[in-house]
Formats: structure tokens, C-alpha cells, sequence
């Protein structure tokens, strides 16, 4: 006991830290640094460096396969080729709410999201831009999405790659 | 026949290899019967001594028991389950196809996993009413009101996992629906979204992230908090029921006392 005790003095040079106290502190320091270090470990072992996903690049095929006044839905690429007056331009069909799949619906001339009831214009409503929402719970329009002319004539879409609305491939 | 099997037990529980497991001996004193409890490692989160009133229908509804039951089933049918299914995706959506039209008893089980799911969400639920509304949730049981809490996440994590494994359009869209939601946490909401399915959409990745999350990472949590739960009990006085309520509950008339 009075070994211990006489160990324990602290001395003026370092005050407040016997060597216990010194050693104490290096362990919990070198654990909290070995903890960090697993989370970080952690996270980057649970974030796939290599995803084998589908190229966001797709190509839609020749401009001549989609009619005047068309809206066509991708199913497996997600995405509206639309042809107007104005031209070709491609806009992607996940809703912006929940990412459901987005249905065309010719009679009513509007695009709409079966999941919650999200409504976006195409041909209807008047004054509206294609895309933009106009009824439901999505917080933003559905993006229009880069859209260009290959070399061999064929129109590809980067889904990856948004846009500003209004902007035409013409053929 | 009960005395024939009495005396047979009785035999057995003396016999040296009963004895080596069962250290408690034999004899029907308190004290026999006290240490018959508390040196079984599942018997020993259980009160020692229970009133017969703490375990009469009205105390609980049993509702506490009956969602340990269905978790229970759940355990055993899932395993069954996972004898015939690979949780990827060429095959994922014909294994359960093959479960219900295929495999013997395969649909039995499927149909049993899923209705107790369903059961154990109502239950988990119905019990944590009653606790609430019986007010079994203030001190010193707060702590235990915490972890059912945690239970209850569990639960619906539970759930929400195994909701993806039949791999069919409900359950792709479901997922994607659900995990959009998680990326609606505030700055790291589209990380969430992307260590939780593997990548950017619902795929190979997050069919077996989800499958592992089902059968093994949330039911051993389940375990560890079901465990807590019921030794918590123990430790917080028994079950809560009419006799536990505070004097002035208990002065009030008859009538107006909760059951």
C-alpha cells in the first residue's frame, strides 16, 4: 500500500499524470484509434468499389422508329423518347417522389405514377412544360436527359446526365 | 400412469448423468425448486417466484408471449425456407415458385412464415398498446419499455428484409419505394440508400444484403434484445399487472381500476 501510494505522487513536472494515469490514456487513446480506423474499414468494406450495372448510356435506335406526336416508354431503360414538332428529346420515367415507374397515358395526354398518384405534363395540361408536375406528392419534374445522334444515325440517351427542358435533337 | 411416470422420472432424476446437467438435485422443497430456476441458463432470465395472478390471462393477454411464440416459428419455418432457396437473381423468384408448387409441405411452410410475420407485427404492436395503456411502461420499467422499442424496430426491420426475398414485382417496387424513403435523410440520405442496396438500384447486391440482414444479422439482434427483455422483467419486479399499480390507482374504486 505505501509502495502504491508513493508511486502514485505526482510530481510538479507533469501534474494531474502518474504513469498509471499516463498508461491508462495511451491504451483508451490506441483503442479509440483502432475503433475509428474499423469504422472507416467498415464503411469502405460495404461500399462496392465494382458495381455490375447497366451502362447508363442506352441507344434508343433510329429517330425514323418513333412517330410524330409519340411518347414512348423504355420499361428496362426507364425512360420517355418523346417526338414532337420540335424534335426528339428523352425523359427519364422514374418519379421523382418514391422512384416508381411512370406510366404514358395516351388519352389523357399526361404522364402519371401509379404508386402515389404523381401526375406530369406532356401534351396536357396547357402552359405546362413536358415534365413538369402538376399534381401529387413528387417534389421535382421528371428530368429531361442528355439526348444526341450517333454516327451511325441512331439516337442515344445518358441517363446519367440531366439537362435543361426544352432542348430538341432535331433529325 | 402418473405415478408410474412419476416413479420413472424420479429414477432418472437421480442418475448421475441427470445429475451432472441438472445440478439442482431432488426434492420439492422452495429451495429445490428456486435452484431449478436460476441454474438453467434460459430458465434463469425468468423470475424465480411468480403470484399465480402475474400469470393469469387478464394480467398480459399473454401478448408478450404469444410474439415470443411466433418469432419462434418464424426462426424454425425460416430455416426450412433457406433449405430451398439461393438468394440470387436468376433463381431467387423460381425457388419461391418452387416452395409453393413443388417442394412437399413447401407451401405450408411458406404460407406459415408468412401469416406468423404478419401476426408477430400485430402482436409486437397490440402488445406495446397494452403496456402503454396500462402505464406498465414508468419506472422502474422504462429501460425495458427502451429495448422493446428497439424490439419493435427489429421487428419491422424483419419485416421489411424479408419482404424483397420472393424477388417478384411487389417486392422489387416495394424496395425501391422504401429505400427512396431512406434516402431522405438529411446530407448522408443517398449513402444510406446506397450501402443499404449494394449499389444504385434493386439488384443481385441488395437481394443478398437483404437476405443476410433477414436471416442472420436481425435475427441474432432479435435474440440478443428478446433476451434483455426477459431478464429485465426479472430484474424490474415481475410482470406488471393490477397489484403493481401506485396506492392512489389502487384506492380508487374497483370498477375504475384498469384491469
Amino acid at each position: 500500500m505505501a509502495d502504491e501510494k508513493q508511486q502514485r505522487v505526482q510530481t510538479a513536472a507533469n501534474p494531474g499524470v502518474d504513469r498509471r494515469e499516463f498508461f491508462l490514456r495511451l491504451g483508451l487513446g490506441s483503442m479509440g484509434i483502432a475503433a475509428a480506423g474499423t469504422a472507416v474499414f467498415a464503411y469502405q468494406f460495404l461500399s462496392p468499389n465494382v458495381l455490375y450495372e447497366p451502362s447508363p448510356v442506352v441507344n434508343m435506335g433510329k429517330p425514323e422508329s418513333y412517330q410524330l406526336d409519340s411518347v414512348t416508354l423504355d420499361v428496362d431503360a426507364r425512360i420517355f423518347v418523346v417526338h414532337n414538332n420540335e424534335g426528339f428529346f428523352a425523359l427519364s420515367a422514374v418519379c421523382t417522389h418514391l422512384g416508381c415507374l411512370t406510366a404514358w397515358k395516351p388519352d389523357l395526354g399526361i404522364i402519371a405514377c401509379p404508386c402515389h398518384g404523381s401526375k406530369f405534363a406532356m401534351f396536357q395540361p396547357p402552359g405546362k412544360k413536358p415534365g413538369e408536375k402538376f399534381d401529387g406528392p413528387a417534389p421535382k419534374p421528371l428530368p429531361w436527359l442528355k439526348m444526341w445522334l450517333s454516327d451511325e444515325g441512331e439516337l442515344i440517351v445518358d441517363r446519367s446526365e440531366e439537362i435543361r427542358p426544352e432542348q430538341f435533337v432535331r433529325v | 400412469m402418473s405415478t408410474t411416470f412419476n416413479r420413472y422420472f424420479g429414477e432418472l432424476r437421480k442418475t448421475r448423468i441427470w445429475r451432472s446437467v441438472f445440478r439442482g438435485g431432488t426434492g420439492q422443497s422452495t429451495l429445490r425448486n428456486s435452484m431449478a430456476i436460476q441454474q438453467n441458463v434460459f430458465l434463469h432470465l425468468l423470475p424465480t417466484k411468480v403470484r399465480t395472478r402475474m400469470i393469469d390471462f387478464n394480467a398480459t393477454w399473454y401478448l408478450g408471449t404469444l410474439t415470443l411464440g411466433t418469432f419462434g416459428i418464424l426462426v424454425i419455418t425460416g430455416i426450412l425456407l433457406m433449405l430451398y432457396y439461393h438468394p440470387s437473381a436468376p433463381q431467387a423468384y423460381a425457388d419461391t415458385k418452387d416452395l409453393q408448387f413443388v417442394v412437399s409441405s413447401g407451401q405450408f411452410l411458406r404460407n406459415l412464415h408468412r401469416w406468423s410475420a404478419h401476426a408477430m407485427v400485430f402482436l409486437v404492436f397490440a402488445h406495446m398498446f397494452r403496456v402503454f395503456y396500462r402505464g406498465a411502461y414508468r419506472p422502474p420499467r422504462e429501460f425495458n419499455w427502451v429495448i422493446g422499442v428497439i424490439l419493435l424496430l427489429v421487428t419491422l426491420l424483419l419485416s421489411y428484409t424479408g419482404y424483397l426475398l420472393p424477388w417478384d414485382q411487389l417486392a422489387f417496387w416495394a424496395i425501391t419505394v422504401g429505400s427512396n424513403i431512406a434516402s431522405a435523410v438529411p446530407i448522408m440520405g443517398d449513402k444510406v440508400r446506397f450501402l443499404m442496396l449494394g449499389g444504385h438500384f434493386v439488384n443481385a447486391n441488395a437481394l443478398l444484403r437483404f437476405y443476410v440482414l433477414h436471416c442472420m444479422i436481425l435475427p441474432l439482434a432479435a435474440l440478443f434484445f428478446i433476451a434483455i427483455h426477459f431478464w429485465r422483467i426479472r430484474k424490474d419486479g415481475g410482470l406488471y399487472t393490477r397489484h403493481s399499480e401506485p396506492d392512489a390507482v389502487m384506492t380508487t374504486a374497483p370498477a375504475e381500476r384498469p384491469l
